[in-house]
């Protein structure tokens, strides 16, 4: 009901963008395949030819033709790409965090073949021309698609708003102040009335600033323990139900991000009862750790914003995702360089990264234990465009070639070897976990392969 | 102990044992030569991001006591001034190879990640509004010290919790002690959680009158631009501790430095219920112990006379 009108919509370009590159053509044996929205679940061979999964039969049956490489995935699982609708790869204006170039890479590595990317750059996404030099950047440095999201007011300043028309035509996927909550509900209410016309989603950072007022954890029992001020829950769910009710009556359609709090989720399952059109993320860290893990006053692993907070927010986080309310998982990556990290707690950036880590921590500390299913994983961090009208991809015959190869069996220590992106403030530094990308297929090509996994070709 | 970093590091025995040493050292502070060779040699920094008086001097004092080479590095006139990193300072000033860093910071933790960049013992002299151990070890020494054991004893903290490092500090040193803790003041200044660590929690003084000690925080007047209270003059009339509210067998404290006339009264700073200066003077004899325990830790310890130090002058 509250989609944009389509001779808009058939007007604007390919959300995506990417570096060209040769089509990958390999054949994929003896491999689980696990795709629970085609229904494919079980042991197949799988071809892929110029880029097109080409054919998907009984394993063991396929013999690859002339050129085609062949990956042994006998033990292996193939799963559709995940899609992440929120990161910050920093480009342009702080490149010494991240890049379009590493940024992708990193998704690469964490089994990734679609992002969408804030727009709280330096300086922000808020002119046509700004969307069109990054699509041309992207173009050249980007290993997989990715999507650019335009500020919803000029420059983030919170007062006016930007020319939403022609950020949606030059390529904007969607809008979004992200980094600041939009503060004043009349321009929140503006933005969703011109939604009506331009279309695109309008993804919301949650927060009062004045219930934050300069919190730096989740308020409770650790921050009164440490001495650090604290961002109560409240500060998310307030402006959620104000939100909430501004486009339930413009019938907008809003994301709201990082969910952290059970009273967040209240307000969303209420806003959802209600029948506005709101669609929510979670992160992986909000799933997995909680504010305890604060004790340790390590602003690189621990410190972003919303904070971690409570077991019993994150047992609802995760019993949200369960039930449905949340829509999708989003990993929120922020690389901050290290000198922004190695500073006192409070002095610190904001902000973790998640790319290559997503997968992994979630199917180590979630799945196998058996709190949430494999299939929600893969459905979870695959769902992350269709807020976005970008729809998740899949392991059927005859669609791009958009998937990963993992090894759930494989441990590995988050970090020992480096990463992908250019910053090292991951939530799971040294931790050792289970499953690890051996491969990614990005919009037909390999975007990324483990180095000590090798290939044979026919 | 290879740090002193906060009081929830610390066990029972370990409190007991540092001050009985600061018991002898107390006795070394009342001699003509009031020095003992213990840290000779050695060299202690002192660093500190935040103004502070009784802190540093006695923090200095109580190196220079034990003999050791001291360096006070403040970060207003020294390369902090220019932007230099906490991290960057650091190094530089370990390049001296001091036994001890003594920290005091505004940001909570800056201490603890003194231990990742360096090898010296570090002293967390306050870090934001997180701890404050060797405040909190005084207290508990000038307590004892009138009082005898703190064990069954009713302490009253009163004012803003909130901002409060020696508050966070003291709570879980008098409750290690033996004693049972009770927070007052302003809703507005009382931190969310505080029932966790086991206090009570009153908002009006009236119960105050079961207290054996009151202990008061300073009000901070750069607080009064965020509301917290509604005015100076009303927090006085509320909260303010003087004569009148004084029983007669209650003991007054505070870290200092006061504002007269606003947590306190004039009246009660001066008489004999009131710890102020013996809290000053006790920080001098805690700090010799809380230094020479953490430098004469580990293997060094089997070197050490094991009936304490040995003056100089007198034999070894």
């Amino acid at each position: 009901m509250n989609q944009a009108p389509e001779e808009v919509v058939e007007l604007l370009p390919e959300p995506l963008v990417q570096r060209p590159g040769p089509e990958a053509s390999l054949l994929i044996r003896q491999a689980s395949l696990l795709d629970p929205a085609a229904g494919v679940d079980g042991e197949f061979d799988i071809l892929v030819t110029g880029g097109e999964i080409s054919e998907i039969a009984e394993s063991g049956s396929l013999e690859a033709g002339e050129g085609v490489e062949v990956v042994e995935a006998a033990g292996l699982h193939v799963f559709p790409a995940f899609f992440d609708p929120h990161v910050h790869l920093r480009t342009p204006g702080q490149e010494h965090k991240e890049d379009i170039e590493t940024g992708t890479r990193s998704a690469a590595a964490g089994g990734y073949a679609g992002l969408l990317l804030m727009a709280n750059t330096t300086p922000p996404v808020s002119s046509p021309a700004d969307v069109s030099a990054l699509r041309h950047q992207a173009e050249t440095e980007a290993s997989v698609p990715i999507g650019f999201m335009a500020t919803v007011t000029r420059d983030m300043a919170g007062t006016e708003l930007t020319d939403m028309a022609e950020l949606r035509e030059a390529g904007a996927v969607g809008f979004t102040d992200d980094g600041l909550p939009i503060t004043n509900p009349g321009i929140m209410r503006r933005a969703l009335q011109y939604q009506r016309m331009c279309g695109g989603r309008i993804a919301l950072h949650e927060e009062d600033p004045d219930l934050s007022a300069g919190g730096v954890m989740h308020e409770g029992d650790v921050s009164m323990s440490l001495g650090l001020r604290g961002v109560p829950s409240i500060s998310e769910s307030v402006m959620i139900t104000r939100d909430a009710a501004i486009a339930g009556y413009e019938c907008g359609q809003i994301q709201v991000q990082h969910l952290s709090a059970v009273e967040s989720i209240e307000a969303i399952r209420q806003a959802k009862a209600d029948g506005v059109d709101i669609t929510c993320e979670v992160t992986p860290h909000h799933l997995c750790l909680t504010d305890e893990i604060v004790r340790s006053l390590d602003p690189n692993r621990h410190k972003m914003n919303p904070p971690l907070r409570t077991e019993k927010d994150r047992l609802a986080l995760i019993d949200a995702l369960i039930d449905g309310t949340i829509d999708c998982i989003a990993t929120d990556h922020a690389p901050h360089a290290k000198h922004e990290k190695e500073v006192p707690y409070e002095a610190a950036m904001m902000g973790v990264t998640g790319l290559e880590t997503a997968f992994s921590s979630i199917y180590t500390r979630l799945v196998k234990p058996g709190t949430i299913t494999l299939e929600l994983l893969i459905e979870k961090l695959g769902s992350g465009g269709i807020p976005f009208d970008i729809k998740p991809f899949t392991l059927t015959a005859g669609s791009t070639a958009n998937l990963c190869l993992i090894d759930l069996e494989a441990e590995w220590v988050v970090g020992e070897d480096g990463y992908e992106s250019r910053s090292h403030n991951s939530w799971c530094e040294d931790e050792t976990l289970s499953g690890r990308v051996l491969m990614t297929l990005a919009n037909g090509q390999v975007a990324y392969r483990l180095r000590s996994f090798s290939m044979g070709v026919a | 102990m290879k740090h002193l970093l906060s009081i929830d590091d610390l066990d029972r025995e370990q409190v007991e044992t540092l001050l009985a040493r600061a018991d002898s050292f107390a006795e070394v502070t009342r001699r003509d030569i009031k020095k003992v060779p213990a840290l000779r040699g050695q060299t202690v920094v002192t660093l500190f991001y935040e103004s502070s008086t009784r802190t540093s001097s006695s923090f200095e004092l109580a190196a220079k006591r034990l003999s050791a080479d001291v360096v006070s590095v403040k970060a207003s006139g020294s390369a902090v001034d220019k932007g230099e990193s906490l991290k960057d300072t650091v190094e530089t000033i370990y390049a001296y190879d001091p036994a001890a860093i003594v920290i005091r910071h505004p940001y909570a933790g800056a201490a603890k990640m003194l231990t990742r960049w360096v090898d010296a013992s570090v002293v967390n002299a306050g870090d934001g509004m997180h701890q404050h151990p060797s405040q909190a070890l005084l207290d508990v020494f000038t307590l004892q010290n009138r009082m005898g054991s703190l064990e069954g004893k009713k302490i009253w903290i009163v004012g803003d919790v909130l901002h409060s490092r020696v508050a966070r500090s003291n709570i879980a040193a008098f409750q290690l002690m033996g004693a049972s803790v009770s927070v007052c003041g302003p809703p507005t200044l009382i931190p969310r959680g505080i029932e966790s660590t086991g206090c009570d929690e009153a908002f009006a003084g009236r119960s105050r009158e079961q207290a054996d000690v009151v202990y008061l925080l300073r009000m901070q007047n750069e607080r009064m631009g965020e509301n917290f209270v509604p005015s100076i003059r009303e927090y006085a009339r509320l909260f303010q501790v003087n004569e009148r509210r004084l029983g007669p067998r209650q003991l007054v404290m505070h870290p200092g430095p006061v504002n007269r006339g606003v947590e306190i009264g004039s009246d009660v700073i001066d008489s004999d219920r009131s710890l102020i200066s013996e809290q000053v003077a006790s920080g001098l004899a805690v700090r010799m112990a809380i230094l020479y325990d953490l430098l004469n830790s580990g293997d060094d310890a089997a070197e050490q006379p094991a009936d304490g130090p040995v003056p100089i002058g007198e034999p070894a």
